[in-house]
């Protein structure tokens, strides 16, 4: 690492998936669903030996009951736990002394179960994931242990991290009345209190094949993988009770919003500002579309507008960036930071970040910086051939946040046709001071003195 | 996610790799050595170029000299300035990462075939004619001191830095390679152009390509990019005289969470045993869930997110390193947790069902490694730097086969010493000893 760790782990902050959506070659694509409802994306890729299966279920932490927060995530680590047929920890077990290697992750729209093996391996990978969506064995020291566990993990990721502090405060500003606002880990004061009922009624009507898409990735023939997803997966009902996934929505927002968060650890102060912005929708992607590219314009590295702006006409920032997350089943935001330079102060790096915001709506899209992003998307069909389980996580992430397959083969032309008068529309629409949040992570007063 | 699989690449990379490839190797014209592996089917090249002592090259009161130096090779060349150039990169839809380490300094690029050589020429203007200006300079010297100023409050980097001081003596690896605050404002544009020189020769060199190119293209291609190289750099560093005193160093730091590192002195790569010493890892502490550690220490105490151990054979240091994290009043219930688990292990060994489970799970994860064109370059330059002769592909899974249950006893014996661990923590543990293991 040469430059700047710091940022890095400041973006990692800011999203939990990367911004910068690319796309694929769709040859290679094969979707189709069982009748228990469970869809199936494969992705074939026959350069090595290897498969990637993983299980996306359509349901994340903004799915959680209200006080429930870190239940979705809770649930991830228990899902590790004992069936019926398998001991807890016999799944990974398993997968290892079949030298794979498996995870699972959870965000705000889903949660998401993987293992990486031999092809040969898919039909026993099958088999057990199938198992532990319906047959779960929880016990009373499970949710003892395993509790702590993700309390740890929560003191790991957040509360060793001033960074993350901070980012669970402006995305709880940011959200008033949407469970985006809460943070997926979970607030701690709730995750003390989950327990087995919380994961269990959980689990039971949303671990459901009709809740799930399956994508699998790597060298396999669709043929057999719908063989094999019947035989493991078709068996299993269909969950009747499956609610619609309709949460709680923000209220317009008609005012700016401060976050100030001071914190002894704070090595490096800089400027946080977001602003609520619509997300990519199943048959209408355009503004997403014109907000992605916006996010490289003023923000995607040395040739952007706020780095030109910034770090270079002047030194206001060692760093700057903006970032934008299409992919999320309501309102997302649009994100920018700027770390200031030696002897500039917060409120002096947030002027002139307002002033160069100001100054792209006059002086608008440069054209060949347009060209140039979109020749990257175009290569990026390219390179992304090399990545099958690039692939397979867009179709994941993406089937399980309100988006279809259409959309997703979609979108590498709904960004080839994204004009200057596009974004510059959609810059108007969603760069707002009244839709804002602004945040400032500082030391503590008597520590700047 | 439910556990961070960050350190298991950093084990993965300590080892090369095997799947169906095939290697060729390539000499240029000019004299340049490449192994190639042909992959013709997506129209893009993964190169991957490695120059062996990286920032232990250094000159003396210059640490940090080589990171700034590697940050400022995308930073303008030739004629072009920072955003010419990153504009011209653009423009080719390539992309190159430049990187340093204790150990070399790499470059990792990719480009289309559609116009290769006019990334080949960008690429190679940044290598051989970087223009170090004192704009771009006065700019990432301002990022590195952001970064440093950063490490200053990372606990993980606080107890890498205390590890590596109490360990590393005179060596290169005893400080941290982006310098410190007062030498890294202190580095001239000749301190640069001087590590340039050092660190980039030709003697030094590996290099890895994947994609579509074919022997034929490819020789010239190093000749334009690399043959104008110096012959010699620097000399390469010296062995460290490693000495890791048992015992538990605490760093006061006000945070909920104590980050605890471990280490004790390892085994080179090189070493007959290095590959009993990983079976008996990966059961220890290898990373997966079902680890030792994992298991005593996480699945049935709940004390810690993750806990794992790794043999790190640095290539002028050999260490066997480990790190946890727990809440403040539970550390020292990890600590010792992690201290009966070392020596159970040295006295009694692993079970035959670990021993097999070991086994199949190295074997079989070996070709999960090779999932694209960038990996697989890494791990050829990878092999070249430990001087594995190219055929080492297939025949690693049989030297992991061959490793026997007296081959991991022996080595348990010989190389864990549960008395010699130092652990630096990093927060504020409740009820932990300090200084010296008591007699």
């Amino acid at each position: 690492m040469t430059k700047l760790r710091a940022v890095t782990a400041l973006i990692a902050a800011l999203l939990p998936m990367a911004a910068w959506a690319a796309s694929e070659a769709n040859e290679n694509v094969t979707t189709f669903a069982l009748d228990n409802g469970m869809q199936v994306v494969v992705v074939e890729d026959h350069r090595a030996p290897v498969v990637t299966h993983m299980l996306w279920y359509k349901a994340g932490s903004a799915d959680e009951p209200k006080g429930s927060s870190g239940v979705a995530h809770f649930l991830e680590h228990l899902l590790f736990k004992a069936t019926d047929t398998m001991e807890a920890g016999e799944f990974s077990a398993t997968v290892a002394a079949n030298g794979g290697r498996d995870n699972a992750f959870t965000s705000y729209d889903y949660t998401a179960y993987y293992q990486r093996v031999a092809a040969d391996r898919l039909g026993l990978m099958m088999k057990m994931e199938a198992d532990r969506m319906e047959n779960l064995r929880l016990t009373p020291e499970n949710i003892e242990t395993e509790r702590d566990v993700i309390i740890e993990e929560r003191n790991q990721r957040t509360e060793n991290n001033p960074q993350a502090l901070f980012g669970e405060q402006m995305n709880a500003a940011q959200y008033l009345n949407h469970r985006y606002g809460v943070p997926i880990i979970g607030w701690m004061h709730e995750m003390r209190t989950l327990d087995l009922e919380d994961a269990l009624s959980f689990y039971d009507i949303y671990y459901s094949p009709n809740n799930t898409i399956l994508v699998i990735a790597g060298d396999v023939d669709p043929d057999e993988v719908r063989q094999l997803a019947e035989t493991h997966y078709g068996v299993i009902p269909a969950e009747p009770d499956l609610p619609e996934r309709l949460r709680t929505e923000e209220p317009p927002q008609n005012a700016e919003r401060r976050v100030i968060f001071r914190d002894a650890r704070v090595a490096q102060p800089y400027v946080s500002r977001s602003y609520i912005a619509p997300e990519r929708d199943a048959g209408a992607q355009e503004e997403a579309a014109a907000l992605t590219i916006l996010a490289e314009i003023l923000g995607g590295g040395t040739t952007s507008y706020l780095a030109e702006k910034l770090q270079f006409d002047t030194q206001v920032a060692v760093y700057s960036g903006a970032f934008y997350r299409g992919v999320s089943l309501d309102d997302t935001t649009f994100d920018m930071v700027v770390l200031p330079g030696p002897g500039v102060s917060l409120q002096d790096a947030e002027d002139a970040m307002d002033e160069a915001l100001a100054s792209f709506m006059v002086d608008g899209v440069d054209a060949e910086q347009l060209e140039r992003i979109k020749l990257q998307l175009r290569a990026q069909q390219i390179y992304s051939r090399d990545d099958a389980d690039g692939v397979a996580n867009r179709y994941g992430a993406a089937l399980t946040s309100g988006l279809t397959v259409e959309d997703v083969q979609a979108w590498p032309d709904v960004l080839q046709a994204v004009t200057q008068e596009d974004i510059m529309a959609a810059a108007a629409s969603v760069l707002r001071i009244e839709g804002s949040v602004t945040g400032w992570l500082t030391k503590p007063v008597e520590a700047v003195q | 996610m439910r556990y961070i699989l960050a350190m298991m690449m950093a084990v993965v990379l300590a080892l090369p790799a095997r799947a169906d490839v095939e290697i060729t190797e390539v000499v240029s014209p000019g004299g340049i050595t490449a192994w190639l592996v042909q992959e013709p089917t997506i129209p893009f090249t993964a190169l991957e170029l490695r120059f062996r002592g990286g920032a232990s090259l250094d000159a003396p009161g210059k640490r940090g000299a080589t990171n700034l130096m590697t940050g400022l090779l995308e930073e303008g060349a030739a004629d072009m300035d920072a955003r010419a150039f990153a504009r011209a990169l653009e423009g080719l839809a390539a992309s190159f990462g430049y990187d340093v380490g204790d150990d070399a300094l790499s470059v990792s690029a990719r480009f289309l075939t559609e116009n290769r050589d006019a990334a080949v020429d960008l690429l190679r203007a940044s290598l051989l004619e970087p223009a170090f200006s004192s704009e771009a300079v006065e700019r990432v010297r301002q990022q590195v001191l952001t970064g440093l100023l950063s490490d200053e409050k990372d606990p993980d980097e606080l107890a890498a830095r205390a590890f590596d001081t109490l360990a590393y003596g005179g060596h290169p690896y005893a400080t941290s390679y982006s310098g410190t605050l007062e030498s890294v404002s202190a580095l001239t544009r000749d301190d640069l152009v001087a590590a340039h020189k050092a660190v980039l020769a030709k003697d030094r060199l590996y290099v890895g390509v994947v994609g579509d190119i074919t022997p034929e293209e490819l020789g010239p291609l190093l000749d334009e990019l690399l043959g104008d190289l110096p012959e010699t750099g620097a000399p390469l560093p010296q062995m460290a005289e490693l000495d890791i005193p048992a015992g538990v160093t605490v760093i006061d730091y006000e945070t909920p969470q104590s980050v605890a590192l471990f280490g004790q002195a390892g085994m080179a790569q090189e070493d007959p045993d290095f590959f009993a010493a990983t079976v008996l890892n990966q059961v220890l502490g290898g990373g997966s869930f079902e680890s030792r550690l994992m298991t005593e220490v996480r699945e049935k105490r709940g004390l810690t997110y993750g806990v794992y151990s790794y043999l790190a054979p640095r290539d002028y240091a050999a260490v066997y390193m480990g790190r946890v994290a727990s809440a403040n009043e539970r550390i020292g219930e990890a600590i010792a947790v992690i201290r009966d688990e070392w020596a159970k292990a040295a006295s009694q060994g692993v079970t035959e069902d670990e021993l097999r489970d070991a086994k199949t799970y190295l074997t079989g994860a070996y070709p999960l490694r090779f999932d694209g064109n960038a990996p697989i370059a890494r791990i050829m330059v990878g092999m070249q730097m430990l001087g594995l002769p190219i055929d080492y592909i297939a025949t690693r899974n049989a030297r992991v086969e061959a490793v026997t249950m007296d081959d991991v006893t022996r080595v348990a014996d010989e190389l864990l010493t549960p008395d010699g661990l130092h652990f630096v923590v990093v927060g504020q543990p409740e009820g932990l000893e300090t200084g010296p293991l008591p007699e």
